[in-house]
């Protein structure tokens, strides 16, 4: 039957098509980094080491890059994880209720302040307040490879920029758990509760497990986002290249993001082509770890 | 019944000896005494009114729980019967603004009194949901010995598994799980999965036993099953039942509270109290001969 | 078997605790010679902790002491997620409002040794996030359009895993693509405004889709159908009934996006360089927004350093500022607009 004539038809199949498109111009889109960072990248793959800055092999150059992605990002998940389950339990049941959106709109404003003022603030602020703590870390507890020290003066030190990287992911991992939190069922509480359970009982034998798929995948979005930071481990950390697990000296690993932020202005040439196989190498470890994330999540959405 | 009610002995030979060490020795000779169940304890409400923050929800309801009774609270939706009943464990308080007025007394105890801790109380009154609520993190086992482990360390495992085993016996489900104990609370059947709940309420050996429709969300064999346990549990406990059942409340109680509400915006009120037969039959108060009749509802 | 005696602390007790802890423990570092906020703390925490354990297990037993022991825990721990706040917060204000003067935001950097203003990161701003919002909002936009009114299929499928990896791209990897894409097309070594753009488009085309998606499906199928049963083409349904009761919902949406990239700097350091002076056209020569600005006069500052300090903490306040704005008044429309479903 037909009831409207021509209009309708075109309209939806011009319509139509637009919306497709738009679909296959991202998935282009993404097809796309990959193609072009490795058309870029494999000049540097190919290079013998005497051409590739440093003079190292390719592997050479990225390995403690790598090292220091994963040490920075390390520090920020163990430290955060805990700290933002805390402050989701505090916001979901222990605050009062009708502070439950003030509160979280707080903790989530921290998501909003952009990297640059972050790396500001670890180096002017944070930097020269942690000199202090750092030179007690030192003293009390220099036998542990990670406080063997000197201790940096300056404050431009892989633990402070791991700090900085834990302020930084912890309203994503906090908004998570915090969902996931407020979600767990009354009638789980209650049933705690009516047993005779304290609050706190209450909470580790209904909240807690009730979350735990979530916070994990939560922690590993938080992963990915310290793994991927730029610019405040581009300012604060003072680079040697090094690999050392002491987390208080002026002598640091640099990041793989932080290396690229810093000498890609400058270079040329092959230069260049490695900066961006490393930067295949970063977008590579965080698409394992978003990958696993969901692994996780759809794992528990099954059973 | 000879056997069940050999071990019925044997079991309360057994709990005899727990009360001896958890309690003292007072009540020891009691309970040996007793083969047939043990005598529970007596809840008490004078002039209880309850509110949400300026809301009226329950006005002056005066009763009593007999002990080792079932009493039954029946009403039309909306007159405060669960309202009531979440005030009698305290859980009402849960609610932001919900507030108490009046005295409730478990054996003569001021559960209310500044001096009482909450949790203590809803230790000594349990309650069973409308919605069965195994935690479906915990296996059957755990479910049932989830209140047992709240005292951390003090209950060792022989005596764990003695007391899972019997409050899973009681409740009627053990034969059906015990091959399945590590298996997920969540795992079981609606029927199942509330006797499981009734079980993790009678291993911690409450006095009263709270029970908010605990089989609205059941199938009729189901039902039947645990309005047929609910008559065996009274020898061990006082119970107080929430339904919307009328059949249910004259075949599983022995006493039958009627609460009403006059109008909307009202606050909900006991109507009439007494011996279920009676109120079924020759209810003092036409309200409540209108509500049993099935001229309202 | 009663029970029902015991005890329980008095309502009063925690502050009490609290309070007497933080007197105990300034004048203990008084005594000590070692006074100092931070430390005044930690050792309030840590002396509010023991005796509320202790007190608490001694009257309400070993249960309950360790129910109030874990929530001061996580009432500290709270405390202490606001630290890092408040202090960024004051201190970019405190450094930030020296800087703000109507030179920072007029004049731009050329000619000015060692002095000048902001004016052409702020222009660089906006063009360079506009040009992001042109690319990006068209695409996002529709994309979300067909994956909740086309449905999915395996384009769909592929779709939202492909975005949820999107989502995870980091930002300097962003530029990296950028910068590939425009050395192929025009060699290397060329800077320009719209390949920033580009680049930002990458992270900003992921939010789009994902927060439409969640305000398109909102919209209940009933309103759908009505359209349908009025004979109007599902084109039309679309543009006239779904997309103006989601309408509060999308600029939302839009607004969280533009707030996220706004203040980028890693890809633009990849791919728009640093220059002095305004440009404001994308397709020609180098541009630079606030926040890449913030980091030129930190990592090169003029001869005056401290002047320089001055203004990449007066960008840096800027930038909070407009971030902040946008986040409000996002939830603002949100909140106002927004046609309520029945």
């Amino acid at each position: 039957m037909r009831f409207v004539a021509g209009s309708g038809k075109v309209g939806d199949r011009i319509f139509s098509n637009l919306a497709v498109g738009a679909a296959i111009t991202i998935l282009a889109l993404l097809g796309g980094v990959a193609a072009f960072l490795l058309i870029q990248a494999m000049p540097a793959v190919s290079a013998s080491p005497s051409d590739l800055p440093g003079g190292k092999s390719l592997i050479d150059y990225i390995a403690p890059l790598a090292f220091g992605t994963v040490l920075a990002a390390t520090i920020a998940v163990v430290l955060a994880v805990p700290l933002a389950v805390a402050v989701a339990l505090f916001i979901s049941h222990i605050a009062p209720r009708r502070l439950l959106l003030p509160l979280g709109y707080m903790v989530d404003l921290l998501a909003a302040v952009p990297s640059i003022v972050y790396g500001l603030w670890g180096i002017f602020v944070l930097g020269p307040a942690a000199v202090g703590p750092m030179e007690w870390l030192e003293q009390k507890l220099g036998f542990i490879p990670f406080f063997e020290g000197p201790a940096s003066v300056t404050g431009r030190t892989m633990l402070v920029a791991g700090l900085v990287l834990t302020v930084m992911i912890l309203p994503i991992v906090s908004a998570v758990a915090r969902e996931v939190f407020s979600q767990t069922p009354r009638k789980l509480q209650e049933g705690a509760l009516a047993l005779g359970a304290t609050r706190w009982e209450m909470i580790r034998m209904t909240v807690l497990p009730f979350g735990k798929s979530s916070i994990i995948s939560g922690a590993m979005l938080g992963l990915g986002r310290a793994i991927g930071e730029t610019m405040a481990v581009t300012i604060i950390l003072s680079v040697s290249g090094i690999v050392t697990f002491n987390l208080i000296s002026q002598a640091n690993p640099s990041t793989i993001a932080a290396n690229i932020a810093l000498d890609f202005p400058e270079s040329t040439g092959l230069a260049i082509n490695t900066l961006i196989a490393s930067g295949l190498v970063l977008f590579a470890i965080t698409l394992v770890t978003n990958l696993a994330a969901r692994a996780i999540i759809s794992r528990q959405n099954i059973q | 019944m000879g056997a069940a009610g050999a071990t019925r002995a044997e079991t309360e030979v057994g709990k005899a000896e727990m009360n001896a060490v958890t309690t003292g020795a007072q009540s020891a000779p009691e309970s040996v005494a007793a083969t047939q169940g043990r005598p529970a304890k007596t809840l008490e409400t004078r002039s209880v009114n309850l509110y949400y923050g300026d809301f009226h929800a329950v006005e002056d309801v005066s009763i009593t729980v007999e002990p080792n009774k079932v009493t039954a609270l029946i009403g039309s939706s909306g007159c405060g019967k669960t309202t009531f009943l979440r005030s009698l464990n305290r859980m009402h308080e849960l609610t932001a603004g919900a507030r108490v007025e009046g005295e409730i007394t478990l054996d003569g105890q001021d559960i209310y009194g500044s001096n009482v801790d909450p949790v203590q109380v809803r230790r000594l009154v349990g309650m069973v949901f409308q919605s069965p609520n195994p935690f479906p993190t915990m296996s059957v086992y755990d479910n049932v010995a989830a209140g047992l482990n709240l005292n951390a360390g003090r209950v060792k495992k022989a005596e764990k598994d003695e007391i899972v085993e019997r409050s899973l016996r009681g409740a009627h489900l053990w034969n059906e799980v015990k091959d399945r104990l590590d298996k997920p609370g969540s795992s079981l059947s609606g029927g199942q999965q509330q006797r499981l709940c009734i079980a993790r309420a009678t291993a911690v050996e409450p006095e009263v036993l709270l029970m908010d429709e605990p089989c609205s969300a059941l199938d009729p064999v189901a039902t039947l099953a645990i309005e047929d346990l609910i008559g065996e549990l009274k020898s061990k406990f006082t119970i107080a039942i929430v339904t919307h059942n009328m059949q249910q409340a004259s075949r599983a109680s022995d006493i039958t509270a009627f609460f009403n509400l006059e109008e909307t915006g009202k606050p909900g009120r006991l109507v009439e109290i007494g011996a279920t037969e009676k109120i079924f039959t020759s209810p003092s108060q036409q309200a409540t001969e209108d509500y049993v009749s099935g001229r309202f509802g | 078997m009663s029970t029902l005696d015991g005890g329980v602390l008095p309502d009063w007790s925690s502050y009490g605790v609290v309070a007497a802890s933080a007197l105990l423990s300034a004048a203990l570092l008084l005594a000590a010679g070692a006074f100092s906020v931070a430390l005044l703390l930690v050792l309030t925490v840590f002396v509010a902790a023991v005796v509320t354990y202790t007190w608490s297990r001694r009257i309400e037993g070993p249960r309950r002491a360790k129910d109030r022991l874990i929530t001061l825990v996580i009432v500290a721990a709270f405390g202490l997620a606001l630290i890092p706040l408040l202090s960024l917060v004051f201190e970019v204000a405190k450094r930030g409002i020296p800087g703000l003067s109507l030179e920072f935001l007029t004049e731009s950097a050329r000619g000015h040794i060692g002095g000048g203003g902001a004016a052409h990161a702020l222009v660089g701003t906006l063009v360079i996030t506009g040009v992001a919002a042109l690319i990006s909002i068209p695409v996002g936009l529709m994309a979300a359009i067909y994956l909740t009114e086309y449905g999915g299929g395996r384009l769909g499928r592929a779709l939202t895993f492909f975005v949820d990896v999107m989502t995870g791209i980091p930002s300097i990897v962003a530029g990296l693509f950028a910068y590939a894409l425009f050395a192929l097309l025009l060699g290397p070594g060329i800077r320009l405004g719209v390949m920033g753009s580009v680049a930002l488009s990458v992270l900003m085309i992921p939010i789009v889709i994902r927060t439409s998606e969640e305000v398109l499906k909102i919209v209940p199928n009933h309103l759908r159908e009505a359209s349908y049963a009025l004979g109007t083409p599902k084109w039309r349904t679309i543009v006239k009934v779904v997309l103006p009761t989601a309408f509060a919902g999308l600029i939302t949406g839009m607004m969280i996006a533009v707030a996220r990239i706004i203040g980028e700097t890693a890809p633009l350091l990849v791919t728009t360089g640093v220059v002095d002076s305004i440009n404001s056209n994308p397709f020609s020569g180098r541009m630079q927004n606030l926040a890449v600005y913030a980091y030129s006069e930190y990592r090169t500052p003029g001869v005056f350093k401290q002047a320089s300090y001055d203004r990449a903490w007066a960008a840096a306040l800027t930038l909070i500022v407009i971030v902040m704005v946008l986040n409000l008044v996002a939830r603002l429309i949100y909140r106002r607009y927004r046609t309520e479903i029945r």
